[in-house]
């Protein structure tokens, strides 16, 4: 199976947000009842039935002003926290398309994963009791089709690709409008890129993460407390087991008396 | 379109003003990033507020709601002034050379007026040529006569220094040098600039003269004809075109030929007064051939009825009215409208003063809406709509419609190609589609005139409709629109032979150059002949090849005129018929075979047998156009609402404006039309009552009216409320928070209407001659019908018109705004 990347050439997104309806339209994800949060950006956040939404950032550098809109949905981590913390199996997956998916089926809304998540992406329905993300349209990229937000997108800001071409695309594109590839972290890799344009910083954007790592804490746990809890967990076995072998089974007391008996 | 979306891929630099189109017409941006990832090509947009557009341009400048004019005119004096034109195109191609009647006086002259004003009228007897013996225009091609029209041209612009435009934009010299720098570039043959507008340009009491700025600006630099320019009016609606194209307009019949006047009582006399008469060789006078069309629709009309007769037949307007969307609601008010069909239009919110429109609509007698939701026309008479239904007595008809995909037929884009489309899946329930409504009707009055009659019966009986005749039976067959557009493209009516070349009656025409005046050939449309053939109908092609590798894809749909598809390209070749751009060839001559290569030329014969701009009657290209109603330049005016006096002259607005408020006072005395009309608000009292520019416009999420996109959850959902943007500065000044909820007044709706306030740094006043000024803008997409509802914007707008055309000013007039205490 190829590993697939999305790129997102925010040199080239006019927000029209065709890709957040074209999200709710495949994924068949209800709307929401918004309000008016004070700028175009709407729903104000990601939720378990918005996946992918269009941020915008009014930033004045200067006497120039960026008016920048950011489609904002899952990274598809190569190493996702997520997938490391959950702790029921199959739940979150990463596939070797690159996508992370998640399967109802199998979550049982611990919401480890949104603890975990560096871009803050997996969103909890206490009403469904599960959490819901992007799959990279895991059911459309798999019979070779793209993303529905990838297809929807007019302006060529949203692109999608094998991973060694759509690498190439990104350093080209990056050397070409002057701008850097976010994230862009040999330590941290992940199946969606950004091409930053040339006045802004990542840090300068809302919901971003300019140094996306998997946290420390899961890395703790996992790697240290588990492996020590199921030694600890092998050996209140083993002593058990070895308590058997040298004493025996355990005999039962003697009868017990009962009070105020015969 | 003079060209097409796609051809925009070809520019050079780009420039959006009095447009948002990367937020309305999403689509384009597509080609507006090609060209700038493919030939590097530079963007610039002008606009009063920093819009999604701006946010991607690499030149953005602001400028005042309604000074298109100034800043357009002070890149034409640029030009001018640095050499910065097409030489050889603008001495060939333009009518720069023409020698102008010396009794011609301009703006520069007349403080303000061209010669010829008479009250609100011009006479225009001095706008007109120098004609040698045989009555074609004299010339001075070394452009030196002081009556020639590039000297008048730069006499008029000389006016429009930097320094005067920009004390009236309230722009920055330092950042228009630099786009008068860069757009003036594509003055060189090699390079071409687009402009892309829509209503930010139209919708002013000068916009038909805003759009008559670029044309100046666009034959200066030699850019139109050719790829990658042209002046590109992005069309609201996905059929707009085809919607104009067959007529859906008072005063023109389909395929542009003029609606008759009460002044033209004969036939002979409507085709003398349009037929333009040239006898310059090399003039190819397009409209010559007039008559052959005009006679063609009436045969496809009435086949049986000799033209004489059945001319008789079509109404004819009084020479002095205008019959546009104004004049309309104040007929509808004044009681001489009776009933109304509503045709997918929601007036209640898009037409100005609504509050007016709405209480027209009371005064019918009957309404027929035609749309795919309940519309706030059709719910008038609702509680919503703030009446007691009680008091109403329209009898209102609500016809639920077929939507885009549940009807078969053809849709004309912007660029002029007519696609097929096919039915997608059947209409819900009772919905029916338009042709089948429309159909109905014909039949069922038809049916009530030969049973019952009537006044003048024959115009109805003798009618030519063939479609689906069921009768009064609803559930007949269907019309088929494939009848309708063999129809449209016209066919033989009797066996002839032209030019040695046999055709039988029922054939197709193939061409519109065989269109005939005798009445042998009919055509419902004659710019849509060539588009069906006796074996096919072009506009269901869909070869997308593309040989000559500039998106031309002539075998795909077909274009109007005879499938040409960027129209003018005669003018992108020199004298010898070679490409001005060697990179982007829309045309070519091939000296070997002595014919054109690539796309359909413009006009026949070889190279300068005849003069580019085949349309206009000396053939060039009108840098002079005494046709316009309001001047042959264009001339900054301030519009009719403004907080500043205008700075080029002591003549405010423009002279001859459509407005209603003086006669409707003075003579209707009816006061519903007299506060739709009160506008006038420079000088008065009112001025400081409502010191705040306003100007109405779309979001990608809504349409139009809001009546298809408020009724989806997931639209609905992105932009949920009706809200006002203002700066910082505004806010602070009137202490009003982002988000709060705010009252925005007019003269003409003095309780206001409500809108969130969405406060942001897009928005900046504006200092225009010292003075700070602030401008707002609102959506106009709301109504209080839908899923999501807010006040309407167009309550607050003026009823007042372009000269030229009556297009409301939307885009500028005075409010004032408060925060709603609670």
């Amino acid at each position: 199976m190829t590993e697939y990347i999305k790129l997102i050439d925010l040199t080239k997104c006019t927000g029209c947000r065709a890709c957040q309806v074209a999200c709710k339209n495949w994924n068949d994800l209800p709307a929401e009842s918004t309000g008016f949060t004070g700028s175009l950006q709407n729903p104000a956040d990601l939720s378990y039935n918005t996946w992918c939404l269009i941020r915008f950032d009014e930033i004045q550098n200067g006497s120039g002003m960026n008016w920048i809109m950011r489609h904002d949905a899952c990274m598809h981590c190569e190493w996702p926290a997520c997938v490391k913390a959950c702790p029921s199996p199959g739940a979150l997956v990463r596939t070797d398309t690159g996508a992370v998916v998640h399967d109802p089926n199998y979550c049982i809304g611990c919401k480890a994963c949104t603890a975990a998540c560096p871009f803050d992406i997996p969103r909890y329905s206490a009403e469904q009791e599960k959490i819901a993300k992007c799959t990279l349209c895991y059911d459309r990229i798999t019979d070779g089709r793209k993303p529905a937000c990838v297809t929807a997108c007019p302006t060529g800001c949203l692109t999608f690709g094998s991973k060694a071409e759509m690498l190439s695309k990104a350093d080209a594109r990056a050397a070409e409008v002057q701008g850097v590839v976010y994230p862009r972290n040999p330590k941290y890799r992940t199946n969606v890129l950004y091409i930053m344009p040339r006045a802004i910083d990542v840090a300068q954007l809302q919901h971003t993460n300019p140094n996306p790592k998997m946290p420390t804490t899961i890395l703790w746990w996992k790697n240290l407390f588990k492996p020590f809890t199921l030694i600890g967990m092998g050996a209140v076995a083993g002593a058990a087991m070895l308590h058997y072998m040298v004493r025996g089974p355990h005999e039962p007391h003697g009868p017990e008396k009962k009070e105020g008996g015969e | 379109m003079t060209n097409h979306w796609n051809d925009i891929q070809h520019a050079d630099v780009i420039m959006i003003l009095g447009s948002n189109a990367a937020e309305n017409h999403p689509i384009s941006f597509k080609y507006v990033n090609l060209a700038r990832e493919k030939r590097g090509a530079k963007l610039i947009n002008v606009d009063p507020r920093f819009t999604r557009t701006s946010a991607t341009a690499d030149k953005y400048a602001r400028l005042r709601s309604g000074t298109d004019i100034a800043f357009i005119g002070g890149m034409i004096n640029y030009a001018l002034q640095q050499g910065r034109i097409q030489k050889d195109y603008v001495v060939n191609y333009t009518n720069a050379a023409f020698l102008v009647n010396p009794d011609f006086k301009g703006p520069a002259d007349l403080d303000g007026v061209f010669s010829g004003l008479n009250g609100n009228k011009y006479d225009k007897a001095t706008w007109s040529y120098q004609l040698d013996e045989n009555g074609v225009p004299k010339k001075d091609t070394t452009l030196q006569d002081p009556n020639c029209v590039f000297q008048l041209l730069k006499r008029h612009y000389a006016r429009y220094d930097m320094e005067t435009v920009c004390k009236i934009t309230g722009g920055d010299s330092k950042e228009y040098e630099e786009i008068y720098d860069l757009y003036t570039s594509t003055c060189s043959p090699e390079k071409s600039g687009t402009i892309m507008y829509a209503m930010g340009t139209t919708q002013h009491t000068y916009g038909s003269q805003n759009v008559r700025a670029f044309a100046v600006l666009q034959l200066l630099l030699g850019n139109i004809g050719v790829a990658g320019g042209g002046i590109n009016a992005l069309r609201g609606e996905s059929n707009v075109q085809g919607s104009t194209d067959h007529a859906a307009l008072f005063h023109i019949l389909p395929g542009y030929l003029q609606a008759p006047k009460a002044s033209q009582q004969t036939y002979q006399k409507y085709l003398e007064d349009n037929t333009p008469k040239n006898s310059d060789p090399k003039s190819v006078n397009w409209w010559g051939n007039y008559p052959k069309y005009a006679t063609s629709l009436l045969k496809a009309w009435w086949r049986d009825v000799d033209p004489e007769k059945s001319y008789d037949y079509i109404g004819k307007y009084d020479d002095d009215v205008n019959y546009s969307t104004i004049p309309i609601i104040e007929q509808m008010a004044s009681g001489k409208i009776k009933g109304l069909f509503c045709w997918g239009q929601n007036p209640a919110v898009g037409c100005p003063s609504t509050r007016l429109v709405r209480r027209a609509l009371a005064k019918l007698d009957w309404l027929v809406a035609i749309d795919l939701w309940e519309t706030e026309t059709a719910a008038f008479w609702q509680p919503e709509a703030g009446v007691d239904p009680a008091s109403i007595k329209t009898e209102v008809f609500l016809l639920p419609a077929a939507a885009s995909m549940e009807k078969e037929g053809s849709i004309s884009n912007s660029g002029r190609w007519a696609q097929w489309r096919w039915k997608a899946t059947e209409p819900p329930g009772d919905a029916r589609d338009d042709l089948y409504i429309m159909s109905e009707l014909v039949h069922r009055v038809k049916h009530l005139y030969e049973k019952e009659s009537g006044v003048f019966p024959e115009p109805i009986l003798s009618l030519s409709w063939d479609y689906a005749k069921a009768g009064m039976d609803p559930s007949a067959h269907h019309p088929d629109p494939r009848e309708v557009a063999k129809e449209i493209n016209g066919f033989f009516l009797k066996d002839v032979v032209i030019n040695g070349t046999a055709y039988k009656a029922g054939q197709m025409v193939p061409s519109f150059a065989l269109l005939q005046a005798d009445g042998s050939t009919c055509s419902g449309c004659w710019i849509y002949c060539n588009s069906v053939t006796d074996t096919e109908n072009r506009l269901m092609r869909r070869d997308n090849s593309d040989p000559t590798g500039l998106g031309f894809y002539h075998n795909w749909a077909w274009c109007w005129p005879v499938n040409r598809r960027i129209i003018y390209n005669r003018a992108s070749v020199d004298l010898n018929g070679k490409p001005w751009a060697k990179d982007k060839p829309v045309i070519w001559w091939d000296g070997l075979k002595k014919t054109w290569l690539g796309d359909v030329p413009d006009g026949g014969g070889a190279p300068g047998a005849v003069h580019p701009f085949i349309m206009v009657n000396h053939g060039h290209g009108q840098l002079f156009s005494p046709g316009m109603t309001d001047g042959p330049f264009p001339e900054h005016y301030e519009p009719l609402e403004s907080q500043v006096p205008n700075l080029l002259s002591k003549q405010q607005e423009s002279p001859v404006i459509a407005r209603y408020d003086k006669a409707v006072q003075e003579k209707v005395c009816d006061p519903m039309l007299v506060e739709g009309a009160a506008a006038c608000v420079f000088g008065s009292p009112d001025k400081d009552r409502f010191p705040i520019y306003c100007t109405t416009y779309r979001v990608t999420e809504h349409w139009q009216a809001g009546q298809m996109t408020r009724w989806l959850p997931w639209l609905g959902e992105l932009v949920p409320h009706m809200f006002v943007e203002m700066s910082e500065e505004l806010a602070k000044e009137k202490q009003i928070r982002n988000g709060e909820v705010v009252r925005i007044t007019s003269i003409r709706n003095q309780e206001g209407i409500l809108a969130h306030a969405m406060v942001t740094p897009r928005f900046k006043p504006f200092t225009v001659n010292g003075q700070t000024l602030h401008q707002v803008g609102m959506l106009w997409h709301f109504g209080y019908k839908g899923r999501v509802t807010g006040a309407i914007a167009n309550d607050l707008t003026p009823l007042v018109g372009d000269a030229n055309t009556m297009i409301p000013e939307y885009k500028a007039f005075l409010v004032n705004i408060e925060k709603v205490r609670r």
